[in-house]
């Protein structure tokens, strides 16, 4: 499995052609408590940049963004229910949704762990 | 409300320095650079205000005072302006009104405050809000008569503190101010600084404003975050506190198109006002009390868990758009997501099913009695 991040702070982890897609915990430090998380439902074809999820915190509602095309398999109910696991485990449990890869050349374009860490230290 | 100032402009408050040392997230608000949250987060800072005490800094609040010979005369040049019984506020007692413009729409709300001490007869301590100082301000200067002047306080700076247990930790301070009335204030000591603290807040809770010299507010801050049962807070808690207690944000719940009576805030005209008027837009405002107003503002409570923000329509369930919410939030001491808006008056009651469109999508909610979370204000108990 290999993990690559983007700008929008998303991270994605990408096992065969499957895409497991959250935000990183930067992402969640900045947005704060969130208190709702609104997925896409399965079946669903993003395209790169496509409004993918949106996350409320207690102050505002932030886009989360397709960092790659695919179709949506499966959105993380659990976000539904405990939407506050977004802050506790961002990086692991509270993954938002799983994406079939439909150009693995999209990857290329994102970062690596260290090159994501670089990036937060700029900002 | 007024547009942020480009970054380079912006202001600080005396506190700057202390809520950078605290790691508070600082946002641009109203011209100042402000506290949004602190590393506790807003969801923990808004329900440690509700079971303790949470210190704010409102420093960018404009403080000024109306200065004549004699409170008569003083009150007279303020009810000129505003719809509220100036003339009997008595002596350390405090009053919330609103700025008015020609057609009875707010142009800003704010708190006036007659001093208790006899020698400062003739004087009313105003607070307004950051974003409408430069409005307000000349609006004020244009309206008084000779004889009666403002004096903008701008080397002060005023901390709320806010809570349960907020005036115990001042009073640790201030032992005066364990006495104060609810919507009264005084000028006392706080650990050897001249300080004029009320009895008030914008949280639905016991607690205090504190108008202090900007040179001692860093001072006054740490003795009382150094207090355990007090926290610093942002301003993010503060406005999901305010909503909860269905208290007003100028600029968004009022604007210069919406009057008291519309705004639901008629508690801040007396009986004399009502009926003499003498006030700007008295022949609306008058029409309005007598007739009922065209729409009004009310609170919601989402069913759902999604919440709906400012902007959002409000639609009756199936038909067309009736109003649109003006503040919106997740509610931390309820649980679920509240706001308020503005619907035909028709529409109002307590009950009526509604929808917020967030989205595209239409949530359900109902109409709700504010506040939403019951206030705990200080009643003096009987003797």
């Amino acid at each position: 499995m290999t993990t690559y991040f983007s700008k929008d702070h998303e991270w994605i982890a990408v096992e065969g052609d499957v895409a497991t897609v959250g935000i990183t915990k930067y992402a969640q430090e900045q947005l704060g408590d969130v208190v709702f998380v609104e997925l896409p439902e399965a079946g669903k074809a993003l395209s790169q940049g496509d409004e993918a999820a949106v996350v409320e915190s207690v102050k505002a509602a932030s886009e989360v963004y397709a960092p790659i095309d695919g179709e949506v398999v499966e959105a993380n109910e659990v976000l539904a229910e405990e939407p506050a696991k977004v802050n506790e485990d961002p990086e692991g449990g509270a993954w938002f949704i799983k994406m079939k890869v439909a150009n693995a050349d999209q990857l290329s374009d994102l970062m690596d762990e260290a090159a994501y860490k670089a990036f937060v230290d700029t900002l | 409300m007024a547009e942020p100032d480009a970054p380079g402009d912006l202001q600080k408050t005396p506190l700057y320095d202390l809520h950078v040392e605290l790691g508070a997230r600082m946002v641009p608000f109203a011209g100042y650079e402000m506290p949004v949250q602190y590393p506790a987060g807003i969801m923990t800072e808004h329900l440690q205000t509700r079971d303790s005490a949470g210190l704010f800094d409102v420093s960018h609040m404009g403080q000024a005072k109306l200065v004549g010979p004699d409170h008569e005369t003083t009150a007279r040049a303020l009810e000129a302006l505003c719809p509220s019984n100036m003339v009997e506020l008595k002596p350390g007692k405090q009053r919330y009104t609103v700025l008015l413009n020609a057609d009875g729409g707010i142009v800003d709300d704010l708190m006036v405050t007659r001093p208790r001490d006899e020698s400062l007869d003739g004087h009313l301590l105003l607070v307004v809000n950051a974003s409408r100082k430069h409005v307000d301000y000349p609006l004020l200067e244009a309206g008084l008569p000779d004889g009666v002047r403002l004096e903008i306080l701008d080397d002060r700076a005023l901390i709320a503190v806010q809570g349960p247990k907020a005036v115990e930790a001042v009073a640790a301070h201030a032992p005066a101010a364990a006495d104060l009335e609810f919507m009264s204030g005084d000028f006392m000591e706080f650990d050897g600084i001249s300080c004029h603290i009320s009895r008030a807040g914008y949280t639905g809770e016991d607690g205090v404003e504190m108008s202090v010299p900007a040179g001692a507010a860093e001072a006054i801050a740490r003795a009382l975050l150094a207090d355990d049962r007090v926290e610093p807070i942002g301003l993010g808690a503060r406005d999901s506190l305010r909503l909860e207690a269905g208290l007003c944000l100028y600029g968004h719940d009022l604007d210069e198109t919406t009057s008291p009576v519309e705004g639901a805030i008629t508690f801040c005209m007396q009986k004399r006002r009502r009926e003499e008027g003498g006030f700007p837009g008295a022949e609306r405002i008058q029409a309005e009390l007598k007739d009922g107003p065209g729409r009004v503002r009310v609170g919601f409570k989402l069913e759902g868990r999604a919440p709906a923000r400012e902007g959002a329509e409000i639609q009756l369930p199936g038909g067309p758009v009736i109003g649109t919410a003006t503040s919106g939030g997740f509610a931390p001491s309820v649980g679920a997501p509240i706001g308020m808006g503005y619907v035909p008056a028709e529409h109002a009651a307590t009950g009526t099913k509604i929808n917020l469109v967030v989205r595209g999508r239409e949530l359900p909610a109902e109409i709700v009695d504010m506040p939403i979370v019951p206030n705990r204000y200080y009643r003096k108990p009987k003797a």
